[in-house]
């Protein structure tokens, strides 16, 4: 859509997005490109020169094999948080959209875990998963040693994947609604009355109609759970026990602000923008091409 | 809705209250927990129905934290943040919509990049230049030679610093330097039909009036969206904050504070204090999250589309 009616002035326009384009150079060019100059460098944290060593930070940490366990990890830790709270979501959206007396207030709840910050959620969560307190402790004593998130790793990483899908399900329940709504009553309705049962409806006509909002949630949901565990991370193991729920941007504030590594870490930070900006652009080409179904 | 029989409602209605559950569950258990005596809470298992003590854990909680500075903290960056990016995002976005200049696509895709890439993953970089932010200055006019030529002719050397640790402008400016709400602002006022602009044009109404009278009373609801979600997201930042206030004490937000409530491994397993401080910092922003649904949603949905 063109705009026809433009306003023209040489000065103002200018004066008007100035301050935005300052801050954007300021804090998101700049550092982006200061990540790309130490991860071709190896610089000494507090001062000294930096050589250029190409691409040997990269190379130093693709021989690591601690890192692959980081990446593997990180991986499996998106695609079960993704799965799992687009799952919650979509089933509590699909039968909110039958809007049914009284649905506005489990609606309303619905959005909660969106306001929480996920420190405040890593925190409850953690004290529901302790082994020797409240909810669990009683199993544990019928079971010595079922459940201990932290000496064993896998259940540490379990409840920081149940925390982080907890947390998104207000989020992705607002678009799945919203997509859910936006399909006609008539196509629905002709289903129905083509002997279309519910369950039938649903993966036949309304998963493939809303097929765009699922797509574009699912790289939202990973790009998320793949920069955003750290809060949940640190108040609920620091990456322990012994590693085992350490995920990449973990790694790169321990290894950056703790080890003080900035090439190693800035080569880490490569990385996973990279990552993030392929994952974006895969949405990108693909909404582009679906987007207009009706 | 179609097939309205009883049998089906009554699965609808027991999935909703299976999600409300699930929702609800963690929340109570934050409630019963900060409500609850020390004994009461260490029992196993818990009995899950509130105590009588949950004043009491909150002031623990406040005092252990020292939650009143913080709370003052989290406040002025939450608000700050929020006019900020209301402010900033409303006068790019009218920029870019409404003004025909040459650099206006460039502009537009220059922010519009930072959407992609979210600060913790650049988090590294981006805390180097908050120990200086005028250094990407320094950088050009030293490159330009600028700093060379001013020190030969007034022997002044430029050397620009501007630290912004420990400040509120540091916990600020990175938060704000984002395009969500350009993003949010520009969607909403590409459905500003241009025949509005040509009839305050003829009346004689500057582009600042018309920014004014015509186009901030229009997008009053894109407003409270935005700040809706601003509000929420700057409160619960918790890896900025953590590494750009090294004083605590002075510039320390409330949801860093979570981490110090909870018990030590050696020390009195506490948890009623904990999830007491727990529900007071969550409490703010879910309110906010409660009261301005209607709008927020809205905001949300139409950001992406």
């Amino acid at each position: 859509m063109e705009r026809r009616a433009y306003y023209r002035n040489g000065v103002l326009p200018w004066l008007l997005i100035g301050p935005q384009l300052i801050l954007v150079l300021v804090f998101f060019y700049w550092p982006t490109s200061q990540a790309l100059y130490w991860a071709f460098t190896l610089e000494q944290p507090w001062g000294g020169g930096n050589s250029w060593i190409w691409f040997d930070n990269f190379l130093a940490i693709f021989r690591d094999s601690d890192y692959w366990t980081t990446v593997a990890r990180s991986a499996f830790y998106a695609l079960c948080t993704t799965g799992l709270s687009m799952a919650v979501a979509l089933f509590l959206a699909c039968f909110v959209d039958r809007s049914l007396k009284g649905t506005k207030i489990f609606q309303s709840v619905y959005v909660w875990p969106y306001a929480i910050a996920a420190p405040a959620a890593g925190v409850a969560f953690r004290f529901i998963f302790a082994p020797q307190s409240g909810i669990i402790g009683s199993i544990n004593q019928i079971w010595p040693g079922i459940w201990d998130p932290s000496t064993n790793g896998m259940h540490a990483l379990a409840m920081i994947i149940i925390c982080h899908a907890w947390l998104g399900i207000g989020y992705n329940f607002i678009f799945f609604l919203a997509a859910l709504q936006m399909i006609p009553r008539s196509i629905t309705e002709a289903g129905a009355m083509d002997g279309a049962r519910p369950v039938r409806r649903m993966f036949d006509l309304q998963l493939p109609l809303i097929a765009p909002t699922v797509f574009f949630l699912l790289i939202m949901n990973l790009i998320s759970s793949f920069t955003d565990s750290f809060g949940l991370i640190d108040t609920m193991t620091e990456g322990g026990p012994v590693g085992s729920t350490e995920v990449m941007v973990y790694k790169i504030y321990f290894d950056g602000f703790k080890s003080l590594d900035y090439s190693g870490a800035a080569a880490q930070s490569i990385v996973l923008m990279l990552l993030v900006i392929a994952l974006t652009f895969v949405q990108f080409k693909w909404v582009e091409k679906r987007v207009h179904y009706n | 809705m179609i097939e309205r029989s009883p049998f089906f409602n009554f699965v609808t209605y027991a999935a909703m209250v299976l999600g409300l559950l699930v929702v609800l569950v963690p929340f109570w258990i934050v409630i019963v927990a900060g409500s609850q005596s020390l004994q009461e809470v260490s029992r196993v298992p818990i009995v899950l129905w509130p105590s009588s003590h949950l004043w009491e854990n909150i002031q623990a909680a406040w005092a252990r934290a020292d939650l009143g500075p913080k709370m003052l903290n989290s406040l002025i960056v939450a608000v700050g943040v929020t006019t900020g990016k209301i402010v900033l995002a409303s006068l790019s976005a009218f920029a870019i919509v409404f003004f025909n200049f040459k650099a206006r696509m460039v502009c537009f895709w220059l922010i519009f990049i930072t959407l992609m890439l979210p600060l913790e993953v650049r988090i590294v970089p981006t805390y180097a230049i908050a120990a200086n932010a005028l250094l990407p200055f320094q950088v050009v006019l030293d490159a330009l030679g600028i700093t060379g030529l001013v020190e030969a002719v007034s022997s002044v050397r430029i050397s620009l610093e501007w630290n912004l640790l420990n400040s509120y402008t540091g916990l600020i400016l990175p938060l704000v330097a984002t395009a969500t709400g350009t993003f949010l602002y520009r969607q909403s006022f590409m459905t500003i039909p241009d025949e509005l602009v040509e009839a305050s044009k003829m009346d004689g109404a500057s582009p600042i009036r018309f920014f004014f009278d015509v186009l901030l009373p229009l997008s009053r609801t894109n407003m409270l969206a935005l700040a809706t979600i601003m509000f929420v997201s700057s409160w619960n930042q918790y890896l900025w904050p953590l590494l750009i206030t090294t004083d605590r004490a002075n510039y320390g937000t409330v949801v860093m504070q979570l981490k110090a409530l909870i018990p030590t491994q050696n020390g009195t397993p506490d948890w009623n204090v904990t999830m007491a401080g727990a529900l007071i910092i969550m409490l703010p922003p879910l309110l906010i999250v409660a009261f301005m649904q209607r709008w927020f949603v809205r905001g949300l949905i139409t950001k992406d589309k």
